[in-house]
């Protein structure tokens, strides 16, 4: 049986799919390539034009030395920044949600300010104040400026799941014997773990993907982003695709593991 | 099932001996005292109950017991040890939480070892004793179960054996039937009680709710606006409320005001706002002594309504005067074993009766006289006026709604 009301309601289904799959598209068309284009084999310098399909480039993913340090490089600023940002961004979020003290006021405010001032006013004004102080700008400089930022984003993650974190838990454990540090081990952070995991890759992307900040405090320094960006003028070897697809199938396989975890629990504790 | 022995149930630490004495303990918050010099002890293997309104003080207090709060003045004392800055996880007591607070992350046997682990009692130890304790709770298939997976009774007993494993000096509950249903809460009142006497530890019991407190306790201190008004056991608290505070909160009570007319022994004359003069006890007996007031002085009489006797006929010998009331009635409604006949006093105070509705008064209809008399005894003064003269329901939520 069709009426005609579900005629049109079957159409306007088919354009609402339809519209939904070229949004879809839009987004995902620069990924496709970027990964196709990774098993190009170009002609010349630049891997822009399809030439026909190989699998020499990953076979050797790190024959481009200089693209290899700098993406090493990015790796290791990565993981510093990350590891001290996500202490501190945790301890952060801890004291926001637990206590309520002189200045939770403010320090939310100003745990907001990093994400919403433009990259530019962040890197230049940071620069200006190395170069105040007469401090080289390098590997130690880009590291300081990302962990700046991604405190925010890991205390504005972690504080959102220990939002509904339940505090009687706590006492519950210093009830039954456990000093304060056994029960921030045993009971809080395993609870919060999962919180400080996400914060923990976001704020790590965040870092191997970051090029405004980064290039006003690099100094000579080459990240990824910024060897990227200057050999461009120059050539645009398939490395780059290979490196940058790396990445992705890192990140999208990282983020399957956090979401089958999760799902696993959540089926646990149902 | 097993025998569990307790550091409690060994020589020297006789039954009846002080685990806990408050000593003058304070708390204030600010401008505002939530507990006002509490001073009272709670003996070994006692059942005792902190009953109250919200906001009375109880949780507080046994939050200063428990050691989450400090006293702003006075002493806990646990096991003849000064306590009041002792953290928490350095006290002999243990908290069962009203939402409970199992661990999420952990099973069953987990959460009842995590105190014992955290005491750092040998593995072969621990595993034994959390057996045994979740015997006692009736969950032992239940072990390997995650806490989300249990019902809320069964979360509740599994909070109970994470309590008891360390053997408390006392274990404190707060509020621990509140979050079950109806039937469910009747049911584990006896398990608590069940439970108690096979522990032997003593049960430091925080509730709102009298019926609670009269059935499962041995003593209750009842608690209002900080203070602590009265401490004693369910038939004193009932039978001889210190103050119209607990005589109101504690079932259903009758409150006639009256002034001080004579005293008689250990009875007083009362003269009653609605009329006549009644033969009350207690006059002795309750904290302020009203039989040594001046005459003319404000009082109240109480008169439990199952202790009061209905009849439609004038009344015979052998009652004297000062135990008759009479009154038309307003209301008889059927309720099971009982019927609850309200009654108006001349004076318009409404005043409630149990009457067994196979034995007596079949035919009473609204607009009906009756007298009212009593056994000596059943009447009891008190000091001071009620808000509102006759019958007090203990609604629970209707005081709450109050405060």
């Amino acid at each position: 049986m069709s009426s005609p009301t579900s005629t049109r309601g079957h159409i306007a289904r088919w354009a609402l799919n339809i519209y939904a799959g070229l949004g879809l598209l839009f987004l995902f068309v620069p990924i496709i390539w970027i990964v196709a284009f990774s098993f190009n084999q170009p002609r010349g310098n630049y891997n822009i034009v399809w030439q026909r399909f190989t699998l020499d480039n990953w076979r050797d993913p790190f024959s481009d030395q200089g693209l290899t340090q700098a993406f090493v490089r990015s790796l290791q600023i990565a993981a510093i920044s990350t590891s001290v940002a996500v202490v501190l961004g945790s301890m952060i979020a801890l004291a926001l949600a637990r206590y309520s003290f002189k200045g939770s006021g403010p320090l939310n405010f100003l745990l907001v300010l990093p994400l919403t001032t433009p990259e530019i006013v962040l890197g230049s004004s940071l620069a200006t104040l190395f170069l105040d102080w007469d401090i080289t700008r390098g590997f130690t400089t880009v590291v300081i400026a990302h962990i700046m930022f991604q405190v925010s984003f890991v205390a504005l993650t972690v504080r959102a799941r220990v939002r509904g974190f339940d505090w009687t838990l706590e006492q519950a454990a210093q009830d039954l014997g456990s000093s304060p540090f056994r029960t921030f081990w045993k009971v809080t952070f395993p609870l919060i773990l999962p919180g400080i995991l996400a914060a923990a890759l976001l704020s790590f992307a965040l870092s191997i993907d970051d090029f405004i900040i980064t290039l006003f405090n690099a100094g000579s320094l080459s990240t990824f982003p910024i060897y990227i960006d200057g050999s461009f003028r120059v050539r645009f070897p398939p490395q780059v695709n290979v490196l940058a697809t790396t990445i992705l199938v890192f990140s999208v396989l990282l983020m399957s593991i956090g979401l089958l975890w999760g799902l696993r629990s959540r089926r646990r504790n149902a | 099932m097993p025998v569990i022995q307790t550091p409690a149930s060994h020589g020297a630490d006789a039954p009846g001996e002080p685990v806990i004495v408050l000593d003058g303990v304070k708390k204030r918050f600010g401008s505002f005292t939530a507990v006002e010099r509490a001073h009272f002890s709670i003996d070994r293997g006692e059942f005792f109950a902190m009953l109250g309104p919200s906001g009375c003080g109880k949780t507080t207090t046994l939050k200063m017991i428990a050691g989450f709060e400090q006293p702003s003045e006075g002493r806990v004392v646990l096991e003849s040890v000064d306590v009041s800055r002792t953290p928490p996880y350095k006290r002999n007591v243990n908290t069962v939480f009203q939402q409970y607070a199992l661990f999420p992350h952990m099973t069953v046997a987990e959460n009842v070892a995590f105190g014992p682990k955290s005491k750092k009692v040998p593995k072969s130890e621990y595993t034994r004793r959390v057996a045994e304790m979740l015997e006692v709770v009736r969950l032992g298939d239940f072990a390997h179960r995650r806490p989300t997976q249990l019902s809320g009774g069964q979360q509740q007993r599994v909070a109970l054996a994470r309590a008891l494993v360390n053997y408390p000096s006392a274990l404190l509950l707060d509020e621990p039937l509140a979050a079950l249903d109806l039937k469910l809460r009747e049911a584990m009142q006896f398990e608590l009680k069940r439970i108690q006497r096979e522990v032997g530890i003593t049960f430091v019991f925080v509730t709102h709710d009298q019926g609670e407190a009269l059935t499962m306790s041995d003593r209750i201190a009842v608690m209002n606006e900080g203070r602590v008004e009265q401490i004693g056991t369910p038939e004193d608290i009932y039978h001889r409320p210190a103050s119209l505070f607990v005589a109101s909160f504690i079932g259903t009570a009758n409150l006639l005001p009256g002034e001080l007319a004579g005293r008689d022994g250990d009875d007083v004359l009362v003269r009653l706002e609605a009329g006549g003069t009644i033969r009350a006890s207690g006059g002795g007996t309750s904290v302020d002594d009203v039989g040594a007031r001046p005459e003319g002085s404000p009082v109240s009489v109480m008169l439990r309504p199952e202790r009061l006797l209905v009849s439609n006929e004038p009344t015979g010998a052998g009652i004297s005067d000062g135990r008759r009331l009479s009154g038309t009635v307003e209301d008889l409604v059927f309720q099971g074993a009982a019927a609850r006949l309200s009654l108006r006093l001349a004076d318009g105070t409404d005043v409630i009766t149990h009457v067994g509705t196979d034995t007596d008064l079949p035919f009473l209809r609204p607009g009906d006289t009756v007298e009212v008399t009593w056994q000596p005894g059943a009447a009891f003064v008190l000091p001071g006026w009620p808000p509102r003269a006759g019958a007090s329901s203990t609604d629970v939520d209707q005081i709450e709604a109050a405060l």
